[in-house]
């Protein structure tokens, strides 16, 4: 049985602080920008929706022509930038925007479930899952 | 996979014996030009670079201009196709190979055609032409003959170039293009890196050659093929005893084009990929089944050429229909034939064991079948067994034959069967009825092996429609009115009669009838959007050089209409495709750094169309004579085909013809019909080459040339003593 690792959250604990996209856009690209953040914080009518890859659909692995899209050991959806040759057909085909791309960078972003933006969330909004597919 | 001759490796490279090198200085891409070209010559075995001028730039722009102007400079108006002096040109334009704009990947191939005499233009998928480009060079011209079997090598990760002799390899290319990975990449991984050009056994002897540009499938593990089909590019290629083109290059990038505005190019990228995945599926669905979605809907319209053109649709074409196709391709893998084309159109099936000729027994992936490939090898011929096509198409490929013209060809020998001109004993025992899938098969066989009525029909229909009334006394006019070729090059697969636009859309066609200069079917036939002459006029102003426009940049044309945003029909020219022409201008500056607007595009166009008529007057061709279909593509020649279609028929001679057709014998009401169509093409030719600002016998005047600025002295020479 695969496993598969990814992030967990609860929007009903989120409070919009939007910590963990400046932890998440500093541990990728060692700087604070929150368009840089593979984890994204969105208002919704009640409260806050947190949008990231749920390592599960699989839809860019499927989509990605070079190959440089796979499932990890650890359950995780690896971008390999070596291979990548940045068509951005991962970003168009996520249902939920969570491949991530900001113009001009020659290749997209997605959470790698490294964990700074759950060390970083001051109300345990995010957590690390680890299941069994 | 390999059925004959050795295929290890390591003897395959012993057979090699170098008999040139070359190096260049590797250098980066300069906003989608490398700003130099590659001359090969495998006679004199020369090898060297070429600078691209800036006028030569602002002329020709890149791909089909680039290889035309290489090719002007080549040949002499005497040149015939197997001269050495006949060249191979691949050439890419500046768009060619950025990964973000679905189909990016496009080569354009040029050379003198043996069908037509005139230059061909085929444009083609595969990975060669971007490797090419990021190897170093903006084209590839490939002259000369070699004495005895020879590949080239463009190595872009050494800037190094060889021409060496290469007796062992297989010919085949599905097992050709395989061999050539097994040389050339350092293992599994590096596979995706090589890629090849190559032909086949049926290259060698039948004009209809074509070339496969190859690509590695990561996936399924196969080199892919893709055609450039038209024309009897393979045969000039075997003819110059060339087994292949390969070229490597590893280090692709988003930047290997090296554009000005990586940002633009993306978010237009993203843009269409956007659009591509959600409403493909509601449009036209090339992400499933690719161009054989358009069976069924030529059918429903009566544009599915059946029984060689003399019918547009037949009770059995379900048998050939996007289904039975759909169930046989694999689904779910990224089919592009380039990076980044989330069209992904380039479809195939994989394990499909064959039931015929030298790889009988093989389980095989085919490429396809693409639409002109069904319509050709299927409902003309009278083939609605979709598992046959697949069979055809995979053997055509792999011999290197066109499957258009094979589809057309084969459409006439078998019509020439019915009317008693061929018989067993003419055709070798091969019992050419319609449908008839294993003489087909066997027929092709034939071409391949170099044998018998394979011969013949290598031929192609012009020189079948001379040999036939030569030997065996066939009446020339009948075969003219049914052989459906145009300037010697086969039709592809659209039923013209009842649009004048398009039978003017494929009979102008500079290199032959090809849909890919302009396909006005919908907008004439069944929209009726273009009623006069001068709108038909317009439509084949515009269409062909928008068209054109792909070719000089090496995109794909799909991608421009084949999936629509969902507000297109909402726009003022919905034809058009207003958002997308909008793309191709923001990519175009962005790769280019350049500032046009869509007006220069057709300005780009008109440059390279009028050049290439100028080349086909040039070659003592390109005459208003040569733009005249055979009737068969304008209406109905037999009185079976008429009575088919009588009321249709009858109701035209009434209301449009003022001819009474009540109690009028059918032959009479065919000849009443046939003047009035006859003239009216007449007329729509004097139309179109008013607005191409061309004279009334297809001549581009001067004052036209001097407005595209390309009245040189080398081309005026050509026009003058033709002019009033």
């Amino acid at each position: 049985m695969a496993s598969l690792k990814r992030l967990g959250f609860d929007d009903s604990k989120c409070n919009g602080c939007g910590e963990c996209m400046t932890a998440c856009s500093l541990a990728f690209f060692k700087v604070d920008d929150r368009t840089r953040s593979a984890i994204q914080v969105d208002k919704t009518e009640g409260g806050w929706h947190i949008n990231v890859c749920d390592q599960r659909c699989r839809l860019c692995v499927d989509e990605c022509a070079a190959k440089a899209l796979t499932m990890s050991r650890l359950g995780v959806v690896t971008l390999d930038k070596r291979l990548c040759v940045g068509c951005l057909a991962c970003v168009a085909v996520c249902p939920i925007n969570a491949m991530r791309f900001v113009p001009g960078l020659l290749t997209p972003f997605k959470c790698n479930v490294c964990g700074a933006c759950v060390k970083k969330c001051p109300t345990g909004a995010i957590g690390i899952v680890a299941e069994e597919m | 996979m390999t059925s004959t001759g050795p295929s290890d490796k390591d003897t395959l490279l012993a057979g090699h014996k170098q008999l040139a090198e070359f190096s260049y200085e590797k250098r980066p891409v300069i906003k989608g030009y490398n700003n130099r070209t590659l001359y090969v010559n495998v006679g004199s075995c020369r090898i060297v670079e070429k600078p691209v001028s800036e006028d030569m730039k602002a002329k020709f722009t890149g791909g089909k201009g680039f290889g035309l102007k290489l090719l002007w400079d080549a040949v002499t108006p005497q040149t015939q196709w197997n001269d050495p002096e006949n060249e191979i040109n691949i050439a890419m334009g500046p768009i060619c190979g950025n990964t973000n704009y679905p189909g990016s990947g496009k080569s354009l191939v040029v050379s003198i055609s043996p069908m037509t005499g005139i230059p061909i233009d085929s444009n083609v998928g595969g990975y060669f032409g971007p490797y090419l480009k990021f190897a170093g060079f903006d084209a590839i011209e490939v002259q000369g003959k070699a004495e005895r079997d020879v590949m080239v090598f463009i190595d872009g990760d050494k800037g190094h170039v060889s021409i060496f002799e290469a007796p062992n390899e297989e010919v085949d290319s599905h097992v050709l293009a395989e061999q050539i990975m097994d040389m050339f990449a350092r293992d599994e991984k590096d596979r995706k890196n090589v890629c090849s050009v190559t032909a086949g056994k049926g290259s060698e002897h039948a004009y209809l050659g074509c070339l496969n540009f190859s690509f590695y499938d990561e996936r399924r593990k196969v080199a892919r093929l893709k055609q450039a089909g038209r024309g009897g590019l393979g045969t000039i290629l075997r003819d110059k005893k060339i087994k292949a083109l390969v070229v490597r290059y590893s280090s692709l990038n988003a930047m290997s084009n090296n554009p000005a505005d990586l940002a633009t190019l993306q978010e237009a990228g993203l843009r269409l990929h956007r659009e591509i995945i959600t409403l493909d599926d509601q449009q036209c669905r090339m992400r499933e089944i690719g161009t054989a979605h358009l069976t069924e809907i030529m059918d429903q319209y009566d544009l599915l050429p059946t029984h060689n053109f003399k019918f547009g649709s037949h009770p059995d074409s379900a048998g050939l229909n996007s289904h039975a196709f759909s169930a046989m391709v694999t689904h779910g893998l990224p089919d592009g034939c380039w990076y980044g084309c989330t069209m992904a159109c380039a479809k195939a099936a994989d394990g499909v064991e064959l039931k015929s000729g030298p790889y009988k027994g093989h389980k095989v992936t085919i490429d396809g079948p693409e639409y002109e490939t069904v319509a050709g090898c299927g409902s003309n011929i009278g083939v609605f067994n979709a598992a046959t096509v697949m069979e055809i198409n995979f053997y055509c490929d792999t011999y290197g034959l066109d499957t258009i013209s094979f589809g057309t060809l084969t459409a006439f020998v078998m019509e020439c069967w019915e009317k008693g001109i061929l018989n067993a004993e003419r055709t070798g025992g091969l019992e050419l009825t319609w449908g008839n899938e294993t003489a087909v098969l066997e027929m092709l066989h034939r071409i391949a092996r170099g044998e018998g009525f394979g011969l013949v029909a290598g031929l192609g229909i012009r020189r079948m429609k001379k040999h036939f009334a030569e030997e065996f006394g066939a009446d020339p006019k009948l075969l003219q009115d049914i052989g459906c070729e145009c300037k010697g090059l086969e039709y592809s697969q659209y039923v013209s009669k009842e649009s004048l636009a398009q039978q003017g859309g494929y009979s102008m066609a500079l290199k032959g009838p090809q849909h890919d200069e302009a396909w006005l079917i919908f907008m004439d036939m069944v929209n009726n959007h273009i009623p006069t002459f001068e709108d038909k006029a317009e439509a084949l102003y515009y269409f062909p050089l928008f068209r054109t426009w792909f070719g000089l940049q090496g995109l794909c044309k799909l991608p421009w209409n084949d999936v629509e945003p969902a507000n297109n029909a909402e726009t003022d020219e919905p034809a058009k495709v207003p958002e997308h022409v909008q793309n191709y201008v923001d990519i175009y500056n962005a790769v280019t750094g350049n500032n046009i607007d869509k007006a220069e595009i057709i300005k780009q166009s008109e440059r390279v169309y009028n050049f290439q008529k100028v080349f086909c007057i040039r070659m003592g061709k390109g005459h208003r004579l040569g733009d005249w279909p055979p009737y068969r593509m304008m209406g109905p020649v037999t009185v079976e085909e008429y009575e088919s279609r009588a009321e249709r028929y009858d109701t035209q001679l009434k209301d449009l013809v003022g001819f009474d057709p009540t109690g009028k014998g059918t032959f009479e009401k065919l000849q009443a019909l046939r003047v009035y169509r006859e003239n009216r093409y007449d007329m729509l030719l004097d139309a179109v080459y008013k607005r191409k600002g061309w004279t009334k016998e297809g001549v581009p005047t001067v004052e036209t040339l001097h407005g595209l600025g390309i009245d040189y002295p080398e081309v005026l020479e050509v026009v003058r003593p033709l002019l009033p």
